[in-house]
């Protein structure tokens, strides 16, 4: 590069400058990514890389890892008690919970573009409970469920109806956590009530003109064009399920009674393993059992169908991704 | 407009019975949407009331299945101050959700405008990236992690493990930050290019002003996320309660108030109630972010 410059001045300060011009463009965006890409680097893809080593190892933190092949592999898939308990409790909260999620959101979205008195208060009350911090709202719900004295079941009670034991009933601990995370349904509903916003007005004027009752309406002009939100609604709830930890947790050390550090060690998934989820998994094996090895295998597991997810999301919004040009 | 001007022909017409169902119809189409919009505020303001009512009871009555209070006892949440450990929590919380949305806003700032404004190679993959991270459970990582801090920086049973990787940009932090700045028109950019301003001059002087509320939906959602963590102070603080937050304390304070509902119910008041006040004074923001991040795109 030295060498062109010096020969004809002019001509040859087009390309280096250009160079140079690219070089600092370039340390440019460096500059601005760095803290990203210090975070990336450590924070997630060394973890991730151990993660898949250590799943290899037999390791207990104390004395130092060895190789054990496949070995807890097998054990989490063959023999490890919990694992499948926590499997089909996801499946069923997917199922259930992420549905009724979805189908109360978007009902209480529609209902609040309909109230047209007072519109801000029923906002903002249908929205706060989304921002209970999960321990605390877990807490509220583990003492409002309370089959001895709660004043849910005395309501029940009162009005006859036979009352669950909730909490402490294995059959009625998740729906008892999807009742708490219907309460808690206030992201979904600005999601959807800004969705309903945008569906061009015309469009209900043209099907109002046609005869339509309320029901095609909603079939026909409303449904279509928020399907993407529904969409995308339905997958981040997949992908917050994965994730779903302290709810499930508080809920069932509250109901079991198991004082925190007494000496006595809380096995999760209380009452009869119906509240397990794969995060819990991975605390029980690492900080409970202290099998490193094993907890790195439910973690890869979780990772993997975290990705699923979030690269079916990518694909079906990619506009999430494109809307830069 | 046209509504003004259509009012007084319509009053002044003969309502024909056509007209008359229409309205009627109208009526009673509010009364029943507004009928649904108190049941349904019911449903989510009841349990406040519930919680808050019992916080309120005394011990015994706290174990009856009294739903109102026979006396107010409002000394019950001086008893919650009063336990050893409380005030420990709540200067915990005050400093890992301050310090760490301060750290989170700092870092991502830059991050997420490179992301949305820098043309180059590998952006849509940084992008992709990004959106993985932000989707992934904490606990997928969490081994490694806590052997790095714990065994080798030695710092478990602090909560320095939770706060400085907030230095290196926050996964959903970015991603919501970018979705905002890609909406500022790139014309103010190039205005201030002309201007002779170099990058680092537009962020501060022309992006950032007009990216407030965007910086206030990031720094609110990163506050409620310290406040709310239960995983990370669990991993890394539980071995020593001087280093508790208050979402951790206070599943220890249920343990150790076993049938003392009512002063469980006032400790939950006490960690609800900031997140709640912090909601109202900053209602437009939050929803924005909201919206941001779930519709925008």
């Amino acid at each position: 590069m030295s060498t062109l410059t010096t020969s004809t001045p002019a001509a040859a300060a087009r390309p280096a400058g250009l160079a140079a011009k690219r070089r600092r463009s370039a340390l440019k965006t460096l500059a601005f990514m760095s803290p990203w890409l210090i975070g990336f680097a450590v924070f997630f893809a060394y973890p991730l890389i151990s993660t898949v080593y250590f799943s290899f190892m037999h390791y207990d933190g104390f004395r130092p890892p060895t190789w054990s092949g496949t070995k807890n592999w097998r054990y989490v898939f063959e023999n490890y008690p919990l694992f499948w308990p926590a499997l089909r409790n996801t499946l069923w909260l997917v199922v259930v919970m992420v549905t009724l999620r979805v189908v109360f959101g978007l009902g209480v979205g529609l209902l609040i573009t309909k109230i047209k008195t007072g519109t801000g208060v029923f906002r903002t009350l249908f929205y706060l409970p989304y921002l209970a911090p999960p321990v605390a709202a877990t807490m509220a719900f583990a003492f409002l469920l309370n089959p001895g004295t709660g004043p849910v079941n005395s309501l029940l009670e009162k009005a006859g109806i036979p009352a669950p034991g909730w909490f402490n009933d294995p059959a009625w601990s998740k729906p008892a956590l999807t009742l708490l995370a219907l309460w808690g349904v206030g992201d979904l509903m600005v999601i959807f009530m800004a969705a309903l916003l945008d569906v061009p007005t015309e469009q209900y004027e043209a099907a109002e003109l046609d005869g339509a009752s309320p029901w095609q309406r909603f079939r026909y002009v409303t449904l279509p064009n928020i399907s993407p939100i529904v969409m995308f609604a339905v997958v981040t709830g997949v992908i917050q399920t994965m994730q779903y930890y302290t709810q499930p947790l508080i809920a069932g050390k509250v109901a079991s009674g198991v004082i925190q550090g007494a000496g006595t060690q809380f096995e999760p998934g209380y009452p009869d393993k119906s509240t397990l989820t794969l995060p819990q998994l991975v605390y029980n094996l690492g900080f409970q059992r202290f099998d490193y090895g094993s907890a790195c295998v439910v973690a890869l597991v979780l990772f993997a169908l975290s990705m699923v997810f979030t690269a079916f999301l990518m694909r079906r919004r990619g506009g999430l991704i494109q809307a830069g040009d | 407009m046209t509504q003004v001007l259509d009012k007084p022909v319509s009053l002044k017409a003969p309502v024909s019975p056509a007209e008359r169902t229409a309205r009627r119809r109208a009526v009673l189409e509010w009364i029943a949407v507004h009928s649904l919009g108190v049941a349904a505020a019911l449903f989510f303001t009841l349990p406040f009331v519930f919680v808050f009512l019992t916080s309120l009871m005394s011990d015994s009555q706290a174990l009856s299945r009294d739903l109102i209070p026979h006396t107010w006892e409002w000394s019950n949440y001086r008893k919650v101050f009063d336990t050893p450990g409380f005030l420990t929590w709540w200067k915990n919380t005050l400093i890992y959700a301050g310090l760490g949305t301060v750290l989170t806003v700092a870092s991502s700032i830059p991050v997420a405008y490179a992301l949305a404004k820098f043309r180059f190679r590998g952006r849509n993959l940084s992008l992709m990236l990004v959106i993985s991270m932000m989707m992934l459970p904490p606990q997928v990582v969490i081994i490694p992690m806590y052997l790095f801090w714990a065994k080798q920086l030695d710092l478990s049973g602090t909560l320095w493990p939770l706060i400085i990787p907030m230095a290196f940009g926050d996964a959903f932090s970015i991603f919501l930050l970018r979705q905002f700045l890609m909406t500022i028109p790139n014309e103010y950019l190039d205005a201030a290019r002309v201007d002779g301003c170099g990058d680092l001059r537009t962020l501060l002087k022309v992006v950032l002003p007009m990216a407030r509320p965007g910086i206030a939906a990031v720094a609110l959602f990163q506050f409620f996320y310290a406040w709310n963590d239960y995983f990370g102070p669990q991993i890394y603080a539980s071995e020593n309660p001087g280093a508790w937050t208050l979402s951790y304390g206070l599943e220890s304070f249920k343990g150790a108030h076993h049938t003392d509902w009512n002063l469980t119910m006032a400790a939950t008041v006490l960690v609800m109630a900031p997140v709640i006040l912090v909601f109202f004074f900053a209602q437009k923001a939050f929803v924005e972010g909201v919206t941001l991040t779930g519709v925008k795109g």
